[in-house]
């Protein structure tokens, strides 16, 4: 750890009660294989993967069961080795209580691996390596699971200033970043040498918040390690303020670098890219062991007799990895995440997943419902403690309002949604509430604003389409009534032949002419606005062709003939 | 219904804002007792029960929990503001009309708590101000502090000119405005005990306990630091500069700063987040326009304190100033170009 790293505040944040030694007191557990795994397919940002097996398949431990769908998706993999026993609807763990496609899989006790092998990514292309990764399943494990293989992409500069490793873990009761640090510090480490190397970065900062200092202390010794094998300092372990959200991954950048990657906007344009430090070992278990994502570090905490981590298999349901910890009786929900962003589950049946950090149990004593609303006094605590530098409280009267125009204006998405303005706010304004609905609310209008779009392209395709015909007929009727024309021309022209006067010749011409124009006009018809159109472009009419073309073919039974 | 995140709230309440609000009031209070007789101590209770009183029915009349806003204490912030801004000796039908037109017409016919874009204190002022300005010109001079005689003026037929004198902003201006008395500042200032060492005697004490109630605010960080240092900085650099410039007509900035309300102002009353400005910058531009034409209409106008005109102008500029104002976001200041 460098003293001379120098460090930079991001604005605002706050110091909830942090409650993380509960679940530090003990080592990582491995959590018993349960009866059943319920994988869902959809774990990540992205596409959602296409199942590859079907019920009674056998299964091995790491075996893909889910192909990514297109390269912004992520494959899944078998937990452990058994039977398919369905692919069916499953509730999932999310606020909303919707159900998604699950393999359900009965382990057969045996936890047999596929054939594992380590990737060579130094021989592989970068593109390979990406491929490679996203078959692996790796995806962000900081809460936000998108796919890693997009962001090891060193950019249009082709290589990267600073890779950032995040071990801040700011939200409260949330420990597993913590003791995955204190316990395999140096797979942590080796994943960040073999991302550095993919993306060409100088050097290596790995923040972690100064409330850990075992984890720092470990990732210390295994960063010197590395830099002692590669005989430079580029990995350097940087000890960053305890102040929530300092995980925030713009936030730690900003600590770390200075640099604030604005909304919207790629880090790796301004020469920086940032991973949760688990990430870093999933990607480190990935291409030197050949293992597929298919477990992760998950701290169960909050209302429950001892709080521990475990290691989880993915698809063991939140009750049976609850059960190990012993919730106490007055608990009254499941949260996944920390307190401070965490999402409310819908009941302890749904799976532990990629995005599953932690089980807070919570209870009345522990998070007491908020008092009632009191109107907003603007007086400005919630800007005070913005991390994004925004005014909530404009926002919050905006959204209210349903002016969802100016909320926007307002910059109503670069909000996080970390909690921070709701932490402090003296009228108990359930802040991040009013900007999730805001949010959903514009995406609402845009679907809406795009259906209609569409429904406005199809009709003026239509009056288009029936102006060609229009016109094709025309010209097919002065084709028709001109080749009588010449016939009888023809005709007459043998019946006095050798009277053929120069008027007569005029007129053949015109006709010829008339005719050529016909064709031409025939051959000319088409749409004007796609005259130049990028490939992508043209494929995406092409596309659209396609399905109109379906539909009109569904559709002719049921339309006039004359249509 | 279980709530969504955060599910852990810091305890912080309007109550507990504004009861700290009223707590910072206290140092100023009590000086002001000590200098001026308890009578202030009356008219605060006046206003207080008036306060409570119109907010209970005004709550009710528009249908919204009486007890749970009652208890959020702004309405008490109100009526002590109003006390410690009319005369203490005002007869007290004229403490409960500015109370009444502060709660009822300032407050909740704007909408209640957070929707008034006046502040109502300022707005209970500037009316009793403009519809009866002789009373609310009798200010007790230092040593009329007994209750008996005070008490006599607030509740009993009004026998005044014993014991009542403009305060000493009001005197300096009346003198400085006659005609034909070709006072000077120097002259007008030496010539009565009253005027005390710095603001006016026994102001000057007052003025300094607001100041520590304002610095108790900002540690309590209820305030920031924009709205004071801009009222202050803005009051003493333009006062300073005409006392320069011609110190015979334009009184200096210690008398500006230490005199009338302008300590109350710049740390209780342009502070008022629900009327004033938000952003940063805004706050910087809404106070010192506030200390601006304060000065302006203590010196050139014709009311004793020029204040609650002042804010009142401001509070209608506030949205603007705010809409010009907006901090930049996180990603858009001094924003690194990204690399070529």
């Amino acid at each position: 750890m460098s003293a001379l790293q120098r460090l930079f505040k991001f604005h605002g944040g706050v110091k909830p009660a942090y409650n993380k030694e509960a679940s530090t007191r003990l080592p990582i557990a491995v959590a018993p294989m349960p009866a059943s795994l319920v994988i869902p397919l959809h774990q990540s940002i992205g596409g959602m993967p296409r199942p590859l097996v079907a019920a009674g398949e056998k299964v091995l431990k790491g075996q893909r069961i889910g192909g990514a769908d297109g390269n912004v998706s992520s494959a899944i993999h078998a937990s452990t080795s058994g039977t398919v026993v369905a692919v069916e609807m499953r509730l999932m763990p999310h606020t909303s209580g919707l159900s998604a496609l699950c393999v359900v899989i009965e382990p057969d006790g045996r936890d047999e691996w596929i054939a594992r092998q380590a990737f060579e990514f130094r021989s592989a292309s970068p593109g390979q390596t990406r491929d490679f990764l996203r078959d692996a399943g790796v995806v962000g494990l900081g809460g936000a699971v998108f796919p890693s293989h997009l962001k090891l992409n060193a950019g249009k500069h082709g290589k990267l200033d600073t890779l950032v490793l995040n071990g801040a873990e700011c939200e409260p009761f949330i420990t597993c970043d913590d003791v995955l640090m204190r316990e395999r510090a140096e797979a942590i480490v080796n994943g960040a040498v073999i991302m550095r190397e993919i993306l060409s970065a100088e050097r290596v900062l790995i923040g972690i918040e100064d409330n850990k200092p075992e984890a720092i202390a470990a990732m210390d010794v295994a960063a010197a390690e590395a830099n002692c094998k590669a005989g430079d300092a580029a990995i350097e372990v940087v000890s960053v303020p305890t102040r929530y959200p300092a995980g925030g991954a713009k936030q730690l950048i900003r600590v770390l670098t200075g640099i604030e990657v604005p909304h919207g906007e790629r880090s790796t344009d301004y020469g920086v890219q940032c991973f949760n430090v688990g990430t870093a070992y999933a990607i480190y278990e990935a291409i030197a062991l050949g293992q597929p994502l298919i477990s992760r570090i998950v701290t169960v905490a909050g209302n429950v007799a001892q709080a521990r981590n475990y290691e989880v298999l993915f698809g063991t349901s939140m009750k049976d990895l609850m059960a190990l910890c012993a919730p106490l009786p007055d608990s009254d929900r499941i949260v996944m995440g920390g307190p401070m962003m965490g999402l409310l589950m819908p009941g302890d049946s749904v799976p532990v997943v990629k995005a599953t950090n932690c089980i807070l149990v919570g209870s009345q004593a522990l998070f007491p419902p908020p008092p009632p609303e009191m109107p907003c006094i603007r007086c400005g605590d919630c800007a005070k403690v913005c991390p994004a530098d925004l005014q909530p409280f404009e926002m919050y009267w905006f959204s209210r309002a349903k002016i969802f125009g100016k909320a926007q204006e307002y910059n109503l998405f670069d909000c996080i949604e970390c909690g921070c303005c709701a932490y402090v706010c003296p009228s108990r304004i359930p802040l991040v509430d009013y900007y999730r609905f805001a949010k959903s609310e514009i995406w609402a209008r845009e679907v809406e604003k795009e259906a209609a779009d569409v429904a406005r392209e199809r009709y003026e395709f239509r009056l288009l389409r029936e102006e060609r015909e229009k016109q094709e007929k025309a010209a097919k009727l002065a084709a028709k009534t001109a080749a009588g024309r010449e016939k009888a021309a023809a005709a007459l022209a043998e019946a006095v032949k050798p009277a053929a006067t120069p008027e007569e010749d005029a007129k053949k011409a015109l006709i010829a002419a008339a005719m050529e124009r016909a064709k031409a006009q025939k051959q000319e018809v088409h749409p004007e606005n796609t005259a130049d159109l990028t490939p992508e472009q043209q494929a995406e009419v092409a596309a659209i062709e396609a399905r109109r073309a379906e539909i009109r073919e569904m559709a002719k039974p049921h339309l006039r003939q004359d249509d | 219904m279980l709530n969504n995140s955060p599910y852990f709230l810091k305890p912080a309440s309007v109550q507990s804002v504004m009861l700290r609000v009223l707590l910072a009031l206290l140092p100023g209070i009590a000086a002001y007792v000590w200098f001026f007789g308890a009578a202030i101590l009356v008219q605060i209770a006046l206003a207080s029960v008036t306060a409570l009183a119109a907010e209970a029915v005004m709550l009710h009349l528009r249908g919204k929990p009486v007890m749970m806003f009652l208890g959020d204490g702004s309405a008490l912030v109100t009526a002590w503001l109003i006390a410690l801004t009319f005369p203490p000796i005002a007869p007290w039908w004229l403490t409960v009309v500015g109370v009444l037109a502060a709660i009822v017409v300032a407050k909740h016919l704007y909408g209640g708590l957070g929707q008034n874009p006046f502040n109502p204190a300022m707005v209970a002022f500037a009316l009793m101000i403009v519809a009866y300005p002789s009373l609310m010109s009798q200010w007790p001079g230092v040593g009329f502090s007994d209750l008996a005689p005070q008490l006599n003026a607030i509740f009993g037929p009004r026998q005044l000119d014993a014991i009542t004198m403009a305060t000493p902003l009001d005197a300096l201006r009346t003198a400085l405005h006659t005609p034909e008395a070709r006072a000077t500042v120097a002259g007008v200032l030496g010539s009565d005990a009253s005027f005390g060492n710095i603001g006016g005697k026994g102001w000057e004490w007052v003025a300094a306990g607001y100041f520590l109630g304002g610095v108790y605010l900002l540690q309590q960080r209820i305030i920031t630091w924009h709205m004071p240092v801009a009222f202050l900085a803005t009051l003493l650099v333009i006062s300073g500069g005409f006392s320069l410039y011609d110190a015979t007509r334009f009184a200096g900035p210690s008398f500006q700063l230490f005199t009338g309300g302008a300590m109350l102002a710049a740390f209780f009353i342009v502070t008022d987040p629900v009327s004033g400005c938000t952003t940063p910058r805004g706050k910087l531009i809404f106070a010192a326009g506030i200390a601006l034409l304060t000065w302006v209409i203590r010196t050139f106008g014709a009311y004793p304190d020029g204040i609650a005109f002042a804010v009142l102008l401001l509070n209608i500029a506030a949205p603007l100033i705010d809409m010009y104002t907006q901090p930049p976001v996180f990603g858009h200041k001094n924003k690194p170009a990204a690399r070529p």
